[in-house]
């Protein structure tokens, strides 16, 4: 026996079947793509689209502006590389390690940053972000300005070998799935519409009883573990921790992807991530003008490109992309 | 050699004096800010790269035009904030009646180029800048020498940041702009042509930075990265001070360049977090800063 369908249970229906659609295509792309280009151009894609879809589920559902997002991802790499070449950790739980301090760091930072709301939120962050900047170039174990170099990429479960490139491509790819999951069905969960409620209207979620402080600190949290995650897998790939993922630079970099790909979408950050990795990728010999070409993407897009190259798809083709 | 704490006085009063010049320009650029704020709700991440500007205009006067210090201080804020009127005109503006985060991250793509544009053209070494002939030389208080130029930044700046603050709050310019700070409809009911004097603050904000940016030019090096790192300290300070009163800014400025001072000389590991950590700790005993209101 079919009951008719609701007019709101027949959006859901369809919005699910078009992400499933586009779900499919975004993981064909990543499985065919290391047979077109290079396998660690890939990588490092995927490893930012994760980092991106993790700084989306903040701005994109709870409106929180964090810019200091690259404390996450690079503490994380720091502490992945860490255990990875003095610990000798397997690589799976030298990325379980670092994805596990960038939890932590999540939780302090999160606790004071969630005191204030706005222009504030975001000037906190990146403070807080600087401080965990300049203690990485003070500690002893980062390895100041060389950062951690040549850690090793080992051996998964401690049996397969990660040297392989293709090996290390599944890992990368299993990684990202599993953040993009996480991330999709948190914003699909009950969770979610009560982050979204406090993102259009937070005295109104707390008037109907949400504690939204603690919505908030979780949404924080988790967005920083999964940074953390994409930050301590990028040390194991490229067996590298170093300044450059904690500068406020790479905060930027995390704004301007998803702003780019279209905040508040669910595909939105990973091409974003791929647009602009790619940029940098071919116009690296151009020096600091990748800076100003990145600059200029931020002015276009926040003068007349608001919704980001997914959102206008979305909006083109009107589905929720 | 006299001693407090075990520090020679000579290394103590040099680092507070150290910490003073850099609350001088903590307090300079977080006013700008501050203001900018009041009117616009908008947080100028541009700030760091318009104090660069200032600092990089002071220096092509002198090497281009033959244009020395003094003039400088005129012209260059002029110039400079003519070119955040242009940025208000041309984009800010556009964006009032969106969610204020746009403004912010409009002005961090500008803060982007301008860096970049700079960093293309200077490599990123810094420039020297001769300190004026007048302000040469020093003066022997006895238990310290005092280079002059330096005496010159905190009374300068000092006199600036007073200066604003009467403007601000004891003027009848400066009551519109309050007005328009808690209500823009009204007054602009009233008469006041509120959108030009929008515009006029913005200029006046960006103005602030680049005089700063020329005091800053001789003490330290003119380079295309000067504004970057120090704007984040000066978001702290804004943290710390609450963006609620003018007052407020200033002594919070001064406050935080004497107690960086201050770390330098007793655990210098953590002179270049200590604002940081104040930060944190503000944000869990007062969220609203110390002179600030939450709304």
């Amino acid at each position: 026996m079919n009951a008719p369908l609701s007019a709101a249970e027949r959006r859901r229906a369809e919005t699910t079947r078009v992400h499933r659609i586009a779900f499919f295509v975004m993981l064909a792309v990543l499985v065919l793509a290391p047979l077109v280009v290079y396998p660690v151009f890939m990588m490092k894609v995927m490893c930012f689209a994760l980092f991106a879809c993790a700084f989306n589920l903040l701005i994109g559902f709870g409106g929180l502006l964090s810019f200091g997002h690259a404390m996450f991802l690079g503490s994380a790499g720091y502490a992945a590389a860490h255990a990875a070449k003095v610990w000798g950790l397997t690589p799976e739980l030298a990325i379980l390690f670092g994805t596990a301090c960038a939890g932590v760091l999540g939780y302090v930072a999160g606790l004071l940053a969630i005191r204030r709301q706005g222009i504030y939120f975001a000037m906190i962050t990146l403070a807080l972000a600087q401080m965990v900047y300049f203690f990485s170039l003070q500690a002893n174990f980062t390895g100041g300005e060389d950062g951690i170099q040549g850690v090793p990429r080992g051996h998964l479960f401690g049996v397969i070998d990660l040297g392989n490139v293709y090996a290390m491509y599944a890992v990368v790819l299993v990684i990202f799935l599993i953040g993009f999951g996480i991330v999709y069905r948190a914003i699909h969960s009950p969770f979610g519409q009560v982050l979204k409620a406090i993102r259009e209207n937070e005295p109104r979620a707390t008037s109907l009883g949400y504690d939204t402080d603690k919505f908030k600190h979780l949404a924080f949290v988790l967005s920083a573990t999964l940074a953390g995650l994409a930050g301590a897998t990028k040390s194991i790939v490229f067996q590298l921790a170093s300044l450059t993922d904690v500068h406020w630079s790479m905060s930027g970099e995390v704004v301007l992807m998803t702003l780019l790909g279209g905040m508040g979408t669910v595909f939105g950050p990973v091409v974003g991530a791929a647009v602009i990795i790619s940029m940098q990728n071919y116009l690296a010999q151009l020096g600091a003008w990748v800076t100003i070409v990145q600059g200029v993407i931020f002015v276009v897009c926040v003068l007349a490109f608001r919704r980001g190259i997914v959102g206008e798809i979305g909006h083109w083709l009107k589905k929720p992309l | 050699m006299t001693e407090i704490f075990g520090v020679p006085t000579q290394a103590l009063f040099g680092q507070l004096l150290i910490g003073l010049i850099n609350g001088s320009f903590y307090a300079l650029l977080s006013l700008g800010l501050a203001v900018i704020f009041g009117l616009l709700n908008i947080i100028n991440f541009t700030h760091g790269a318009q104090y660069m500007l200032g600092a990089f205009v002071a220096y092509l006067l002198l090497t281009k035009l033959g244009i020395g210090y003094w003039w400088s201080l005129l012209i260059v804020p002029i110039v400079v904030g003519a070119t955040g009127v242009v940025i208000e005109r041309l984009m800010l503006s556009k964006l009032y009646k969106l969610d204020h985060l746009y403004g912010l991250l409009l002005t961090f793509g500008l803060a982007l180029i301008i860096q970049g544009l700079f960093r293309n053209e200077f490599g990123s070494s810094g420039q020297p800048y001769q300190i004026p002939e007048q302000l040469q030389g020093g003066f022997n208080l006895g238990f310290m020498f005092l280079p002059k130029y330096r005496g010159w930044i905190i009374v300068a700046s000092l006199a600036v940041c007073l200066a604003t603050w009467f403007v601000i709050e004891r003027t009848k310019l400066g009551a519109y702009l309050r007005a328009a700070t808690e209500n823009p409809q009204l007054v602009q009911a009233f008469g006041v042509n509120v959108p030009r004097m929008i515009t006029l603050t913005y200029g006046f904000g960006v103005g602030l930075a680049a005089l700063a940016g020329v005091m800053a030019a001789p003490v330290y090096q003119v380079s295309p990265q000067m504004g970057a790192d120090l704007i984040i300290v000066v978001f702290a300070v804004v943290v710390i001070g609450g963006m609620g009163s003018i007052l407020g800014s200033i002594v919070t400025g001064f406050g935080l360049g004497l107690i960086e001072g201050l770390t330098k000389v007793f655990y210098p590991e953590a002179s270049s977090t200590v604002i940081f950590i104040i930060m944190a700790i503000v944000l869990l005993v007062r969220p609203a800063g110390l002179f600030g209101t939450q709304k």
